[in-house]
């Protein structure tokens, strides 16, 4: 047997291309080929597969666990319960409530009870089966609504059922009038990130006592952080690694399988490999908050906002996840990027026995979107104006103020953005005899044109890009600098997660820039360098952009050093270029090479970005964000309003990224994320009855195909971020913002159907 | 039990193979393989696309003993990295590829379409592509990446 190398390798490209370009991504390669390891791929000699009892029932009483059944099976070697759980029995990222393994009640279907690892992964199902748990089954608590407001439901925490409520206030909204006012309640159904490279990793026991995890997540420290005290060991001894990630989309930023693979690895000293099957991993990890959102908008008559008053409640499931950080979100940005002289916002976080939910991209900004432009089609409608000139009439643009009352102390051409979606050229009428293809129903043949209506629709969406709220989600990067075989050579080591975004072109794309090299290695992702931060909040080209930017330049600052000492004399004008040591006045005054010899130039830098601050508790004003990004969506459908079926036909992008730092990267990022805001529109949904799911699998629950996806159009301005390097903005996360509700105004267009809920099912359009 | 069949075009054995185990698993866990992958284990995501006797399937719906004296080709038997095939360049070169995790079953499918239709309309590489699910691209550069790959095929010699 071929063993696959358990650690990925690094990875070295001596292609040129710095900032601003869109050089191959160095594994790519790989990545076609089929050789690159993913977490799922690896493999150790001796290796035992674990796997992982799951609660049928959202919520029961534990009242025993009987193993001696699984025990007793040949090849079965551990079987363990929380009584094997040897440090803290609970993590979580904000709050830790979350059982390693459940000890005496479950809360919601899926939850974790027992592990166990075999020789064959068919074994170790098998042995699933024999263990026996007596549940009592209770009744769960699966309405977000009631959990929060009625005082005779029962508890699914001792604490309460409220994660977090935060209020935002400005004016007084309850004594001002309004000529024109519309009231909506919206809802936003659980989307899964759906990523397609399950849960999995291998955790391979260690000669200190300690253990070795390769592991698909966005965030190595954070889960290290959670691992060690449930292991009962000190941080030293859990040390990770970055395996190749399938996708992430929020879903890895808590733990799966982590913990659970290496309390196995350590009890049986053997390597333990975990892979969740597609079913597993729809109740492996958490997803988007599903939202209950009521708005009221009111406005002149010419179309200026004067108040508006939301409530946002957030269904978070069992486990507190990232809720808290959802609601902060859903409330500061709960408006939309609008200027509105008085609101009221409360958003809430619930806790039930749903499925939990966390981060997925968009975090808490999605939900809202989609209530607030929907309001903002609905003032349009009832003034008689354009949906586009209601929203320019209310723009934010740099030096307003968000609900929050925080600054927009950065480029935020919002208005341009919108006359230029506006303006870009439509996609050509349907014509009779149309290609199947083309039309709703698609080569179901449902329909060759009769019944089919076409819709335009628009949407705005704001996203804060990084942490928020005071955290200092800082970036840690390692760069060293030698000569490798006679020529200059880059190492770049960070602990940032690549998970497909492109990470790892841009740290040697930055590296290039910075230091006028075309060799640069990039080290694979470990704890052994310190935190990067976590993939997402759109947050790594700042954060560990920043982080690489700010090392390379501190060995560039040594190697001048070392120029001036090997030259004898002072220099106020040097750079480094095509691996020469350049002076403005003096043009080449020598070669990297020459200049290194035999020195290695290594600087390690952390990168931190500007403070931010809570929301106060009661107004919820504060500079509580880092960064904004913005992106503006036109859609174009046609709906056979007969079925219900709908073809989007058409997307068109507008996004300001302050600094195009990889064009092709960026284009996919802009592509994919509009592409699961259309799935929210109109086809991804986690059915949820009574607190258990209903369609986990890829048969059952939609994301869209490469028929569902139509071509777009894509814009891309760049207003610098005086605040950012390179001026960047996030980019990854404002396209899945606003494409839904894009979408969904293009199907009230060509159907006059209210449509409050996404996504959009066939029979809210035929009413049948 | 034990397996025979042609991988890649070399003869390869697996022995102690439990009669439930996938083509695909056979393929990962036994005969060091990992480029198929392994995304939903139930047909309907493309990710482990692969030839049996030059026809595209799903390894994960083929019971391992149903290849026996078959032959197989997995991605890694199109290219390698010295010298890709034109559906992996093309991948690489338009950025087909982000997490990478459906990559290698759409280049078997790109493949396969291209042998049928060398020159492709967008209609039809969406119609070809429809099995295989990417979550990370929203599929744009997989169709230039196909367009691409035609357009080099045209001028390469077929492998």
């Amino acid at each position: 047997m071929t063993a696959t190398p358990i650690r990925t390798a690094p990875l070295t490209g001596t292609i040129t291309g710095g900032v601003g370009s869109s050089p191959a991504r160095p594994d790519g390669t790989l990545k076609v080929t089929g050789e690159f390891a993913f977490s799922s791929d690896l493999w150790h000699e001796d290796m035992l597969w674990g796997a992982t009892l799951r609660s049928p029932h959202p919520r029961a009483r534990v009242r025993g666990i009987d193993i001696t059944g699984a025990v007793a099976l040949p090849g079965v070697y551990a079987v363990l319960t929380h009584e094997d759980v040897p440090g803290r029995k609970f993590y979580g990222l904000d709050i830790a409530d979350q059982p390693v393994l459940a000890i005496d009640q479950v809360r919601y279907q899926g939850e974790s009870v027992a592990i166990v690892a075999a020789d064959h992964p068919e074994t170790a199902r098998r042995a699933l089966d024999r263990i026996a748990v007596d549940y009592q089954v209770l009744e769960p608590v699966a309405d977000a609504w009631r959990a929060i407001f009625d005082p005779s439901c029962p508890l699914v925490h001792e604490a309460g059922n409220l994660v977090r409520h935060q209020p935002v206030r400005r004016g007084d909204p309850d004594n001002v009038s309004a000529d024109v006012v519309v009231t909506g309640e919206y809802q936003v159904g659980m989307q899964d990130q759906a990523f397609l490279g399950p849960e999995s990793g291998l955790a391979v026991p260690a000669e200190d006592g300690g253990v070795d995890l390769y592991v698909a997540t966005q965030w190595l420290h954070v889960d290290q952080k959670q691992l060690a005290p449930c292991l009962g060991l000190p941080a030293e001894k859990v040390r990770l690694t970055l395996a190749g990630v399938g996708g992430a989309f929020g879903a890895r930023e808590d733990l799966s399988m982590h913990v659970h693979a290496c309390l196995l690895a350590l009890r049986t000293g053997r390597p333990v490999k975990m892979v969740y099957s597609r079913e597993e991993s729809f109740f492996g990890h958490v997803h988007r908050h599903p939202a209950w959102l009521r708005y009221e908008h009111g406005a002149t008559r010419d179309g200026a906002l004067v108040y508006v008053k939301a409530e946002i409640v957030v269904d978070g499931g069992a486990y507190a996840s990232s809720t808290p950080a959802v609601v902060g979100v859903a409330s500061s940005l709960g408006l939309g990027p609008y200027r509105i002289p008085h609101l009221a916002v409360d958003a809430y976080g619930a806790y039930t026995n749903n499925p939990p939910c966390g981060a997925m991209r968009g975090f808490g900004a999605v939900q809202a979107c989609f209530a607030y432009e929907s309001q903002m089609d609905k003032l349009a409608a009832a003034l008689g104006m354009h949906p586009v000139e209601v929203r320019i009439r209310n723009a934010v643009s740099q030096g307003d103020v968000i609900a929050t009352g925080q600054p927009i102390d950065m480029p935020m051409p919002m208005a341009d953005m919108l006359r230029r979606v506006r303006a870009m050229p439509m996609p050509a009428e349907r014509v009779s005899g149309a290609d199947l293809r083309s039309l709703p129903g698609g080569v179901a043949n449902t329909t060759h044109g009769e019944g089919v209506r076409r819709g335009v629709g628009y949407g705005v969406g704001i996203k804060n890009l990084c942490f928020s709220e005071g955290m200092d989600d800082y970036s840690t990067a390692r760069v060293r600098l030698e000569v490798v075989g006679g020529e200059p050579a880059v190492m770049v080591h960070t602990a940032a997660a690549e998970v497909g975004q492109g990470l790892v072109t841009l740290k040697a794309q930055i590296a290039r820039t910075e230091l006028g090299v075309t060799r640069v290695t990039i080290q694979p992702a470990d704890t052994s360098v310190g935190s990067a931060g976590s993939s997402s909040a759109s947050r790594q080209s700042y954060m560990t952009g920043g982080a690489v930017k700010a090392a390379c330049e501190a060995a560039r600052a040594d190697v001048f050093q070392l120029v001036e000492r090997k030259l004898g004399r002072r220099y106020e004008d040097l750079s480094l270029v095509g691996g020469k040591v350049v002076s403005t006045a003096n043009g080449v005054l020598a070669s990297l090479v020459d200049i290194l010899g035999d020195e290695v130039v290594e600087a390690t830098r952390e990168f931190h970005h500007r403070p931010t601050y809570p929301l106060d508790p009661t107004r919820g004003q504060g500079n509580s964000h880092v960064q904004f990004g913005m992106c503006v969506h036109r859609a174009v459908v046609d709906v056979d309003v007969e079925l219900g079926l709908v073809k989007v036909v058409e997307l068109t992008a507008v996004q300001d990224v302050g600094k195009i730092m990889n064009p092709q990267a960026l284009e996919g990022q802009i592509h994919g994320g509009s592409a699961q805001g259309l799935g929210l529109a109109i086809m991804e949904e986690i059915q949820v009855a009574n607190g258990k799911i209903r369609n986990a699998s890829f048969t059952d629950y939609l994301i869209p195909t490469i028929l569902d996806m139509p071509p777009m159009r894509v814009d891309v301005l760049e207003h610098a971020d005086p605040n950012a390097p390179y001026g960047l903005r996030g980019a990854g996360e404002p396209p899945t913002l606003s494409s839904t509700p894009a979408i969904v105004a293009a199907i009230r267009d060509a159907t006059g159907m209210p449509l409050t809920r996404v996504p959009v099912r066939p029979e809210h359009i035929t009413c049948t | 039990m034990r397996l025979k069949f042609t991988v890649n075009g070399q003869p390869r054995v697996a022995d102690d193979v439990w009669e439930g185990e996938s083509l695909l698993y056979v393929l990962r866990e036994r005969l060091g393989l990992p480029g198929t992958k392994n995304a939903c284990e139930q047909g309907e995501c493309g990710s482990c696309t692969v030839y049996l006797d030059g026809d595209p399937v799903c390894a994960c719906l083929v019971a391992a003993g149903q290849a026996v004296g078959r032959e197989v080709r997995t991605v890694e038997g199109l290219g390698d990295r010295e010298a890709l095939d034109p559906v992996q360049l093309a991948f690489l070169e338009t950025g087909a590829v982000q997490c990478g995790f459906c990559t290698p079953g759409l280049i078997v499918a790109a493949h396969d379409l291209l042998r049928r239709v060398p020159h492709p309309s967008d209609e039809e590489i969406r119609e070809a592509l429809a099995g295989n699910l990417c979550r990370c691209t929203g599929y744009q550069k997989i169709i230039d990446a196909v367009h691409r790959a035609a357009r080099s095929a045209a001028e390469a010699v077929p492998r």
